[in-house]
């Protein structure tokens, strides 16, 4: 049985104490993008500067509330992604979502649906393509994955970051 | 006074270990277990008397539908209704106040009229009126919570001039709030309004009279009482019941099917589209059955009991750390317990309950708009029974002062 310390290891601990970027960024020129947990009421905002031109995560502010595990999986991909070019975040998206979902599927019982989000099916492809991104202290949230009921709650962040890029990208007639 | 000792014995799931340890189950408010009794009534049905209801003519069918009809005069006696035929069999009470929206409220209402609800209903009190509202340009009226976790009937009778429904909550599936419901029907019935209790809560754990509220329509779940899933009822006053157009359409609820159209058949059966919850009628009847055994008096005593022993428990191991959401007096409430402690989130406070075999709730507990009047994101909830006693509050505060530790900040 999975004990309490592979779910919150210490640097999870440690990034829902002290969680990094809080804060609000103005918008315009920020994005701000919301994302909820339907389930438990786990409420993500992200502001993200986006710097077009350069491609790059200038930088990332984080609100919202929730439990441990989404407020610290929002915490260190606020950490993670700053300053980074789009491409590498884009990547890490990827890796995270890989990290959570490889897991996943390896679960008996797995009733599908956990994650919904599109994911591209990890063929040898995708993950020889993965290999190359150092996911770091991030690597202390696979513990969630033991949890399934939890996967949800380490995702968001990174769900509702790929979410703020893709409009980002892609602005909205309604702006 | 229970013999929870003994109660307990007559559930089996609760003589099993999680992570070995003995399992503490709280969580009945979504939930109840259930006794070998009506496991053993389901499974005879299915083993000696299995056969679809009101069809055949065989010994083995009648058998059936005859089991299957008690059940329904049972649940009658059980909440005090006139006649069986006022039961009409759903799949839970979600199902039952879905069918009050789609048949009578969308007969009956229109554009412009006006439907009450107040802020502590279950999503399933709230969401089918939403969708009547949008369809139909209804106006959605809300009773406010007082500071204390109750309703604010101040403001009821301004509310419910002229409106045509008044739908709420017998008790508060997150504050434990008892609603009084007789004076609510009364200020509502003066203003012409019909009035829908969700008695989902209340059924399982107070003595129940729905001609004494002097209600319109009563919804109800096996479920949290001691039955089966997937069954529930509807009970309506009869003329009513009859006055609605059908819900569902299909075999059982038709007297006759003609190429140019069809005529349905009398209430309930009007209702009863399809086969039916068979084994389930009967699993419900064993239930309440069981709950009688006990005395409803004697399950509402002993959760007085075990609910104000749990609060001063938590209030006392726990002081300010932990704000309990509902009505601290144990007369006005039922045995859902609602709480939070500052800084830590209610998931990972049943997280770490989960790993000593304490099963209790966190979340918004399908009342989104009331977390949204507490100003909270979601509550851990922890809720008694007839089979729950003072040993399964210890073991919920003990485990908290576990959690509590866990996350220091």
């Amino acid at each position: 049985m999975p004990g309490l310390e592979d779910l919150y290891r210490e640097i999870i601990l440690d990034h829902y104490r002290s969680p990094r970027n809080r804060g609000e960024l103005p918008v315009p020129p920020a994005h701000k993008v919301e994302g909820f947990n339907p389930l438990c009421g786990d409420e993500v905002v992200l502001y993200l500067d986006v710097d077009a031109g350069n491609g790059q995560v200038r930088d990332v502010r984080v609100s919202g509330q929730g439990c441990s595990i989404s407020q610290a999986s929002t915490s260190m991909m606020s950490a993670a992604v700053k300053g980074k070019p789009l491409s590498e975040v884009r990547k890490l998206i990827r890796a995270f979502k890989a990290l959570m979902s490889i897991h996943e599927s390896k679960l008996e019982g797995d009733g599908g649906g956990l994650d919904e989000d599109g994911l591209a099916p990890d063929g040898a492809d995708g993950n020889a393509a993965l290999d190359d991104v150092r996911l770091g202290d991030l690597e202390a949230l696979q513990g969630v994955v033991k949890f399934p009921v939890r996967i949800k709650c380490a995702t968001l962040a990174w769900n509702t970051l790929q979410q703020g890029l893709d409009e980002v990208a892609t602005p909205s007639p309604a702006g | 006074m229970l013999d929870v000792t003994r109660i307990k014995a007559d559930f089996p799931i609760l003589g099993r270990e999680v992570h070995g340890k003995r399992l503490v189950y709280l969580d009945s408010a979504s939930s109840s277990q259930k006794p070998s009794a009506v496991l053993d009534a389901m499974d005879r049905v299915y083993r000696n008397s299995y056969a679809n209801v009101h069809r055949g003519v065989y010994t083995i069918a009648e058998e059936a539908t005859s089991a299957f009809e008690a059940a329904r005069a049972r649940v009658a006696r059980f909440i005090g209704a006139t006649a069986p035929e006022e039961i009409v069999f759903v799949r839970n009470a979600t199902e039952a106040i879905n069918l009050v929206a789609y048949s009578w409220a969308r007969k009956n209402l229109s554009e412009g009229d006006a439907i009450v609800l107040t802020e502590m209903e279950h999503h399933a009190n709230i969401v089918p009126w939403h969708i009547l509202a949008a369809e139909r340009g209804v106006e959605l009226r809300w009773v406010r919570l007082t500071p204390d976790y109750r309703l604010d009937v101040a403001e009821l009778e301004r509310l419910v001039d002229g409106a045509r429904l008044l739908a709420v909550s017998a008790m508060s599936n997150v504050l434990g709030t008892i609603n009084d419901v007789r004076p609510l029907a009364d200020a509502a019935h003066a203003a012409g309004a019909h009035v829908l209790v969700d008695a989902c809560q209340s059924v399982p754990h107070l003595p129940t009279d729905v001609r004494a509220w002097d209600a319109d329509f009563v919804a109800m779940s096996s479920h949290k009482m001691l039955g089966p899933t997937g069954i529930g009822a509807l009970w309506a006053r009869r003329e009513l019941l009859e006055a609605m157009p059908p819900f569902l359409g299909g075999g059982e609820m038709i007297r006759d099917v003609r190429l140019d159209g069809f005529t349905p058949n009398e209430v309930p059966w009007k209702f009863e589209a399809g086969t039916p919850a068979i084994a389930e009628a009967v699993g419900w009847h064993a239930a309440i059955d069981y709950l009688d055994g006990l005395g409803m008096d004697a399950v509402r005593e002993h959760e007085k009991t075990v609910t104000a022993y749990a609060l001063r428990a938590l209030e006392e191991r726990f002081e300010g750390r932990l704000h309990l959401y509902g009505p601290l007096d144990p007369e006005v409430r039922g045995g859902a317990v609602s709480f939070l402690f500052d800084g830590i989130h209610a998931h990972d406070i049943s997280q770490v309950l989960d790993e000593d075999a304490v099963c209790v709730r966190a979340g918004h507990h399908c009342a989104k708009p009331l977390m949204r009047t507490l100003g909270v994101p979601a509550t851990t909830r922890a809720s008694f029974y007839v089979y729950n006693d003072e040993s399964d509050a210890d073991a919920l505060v003990d485990s908290l002062v576990r959690a509590e530790k866990f996350f220091a900040l």
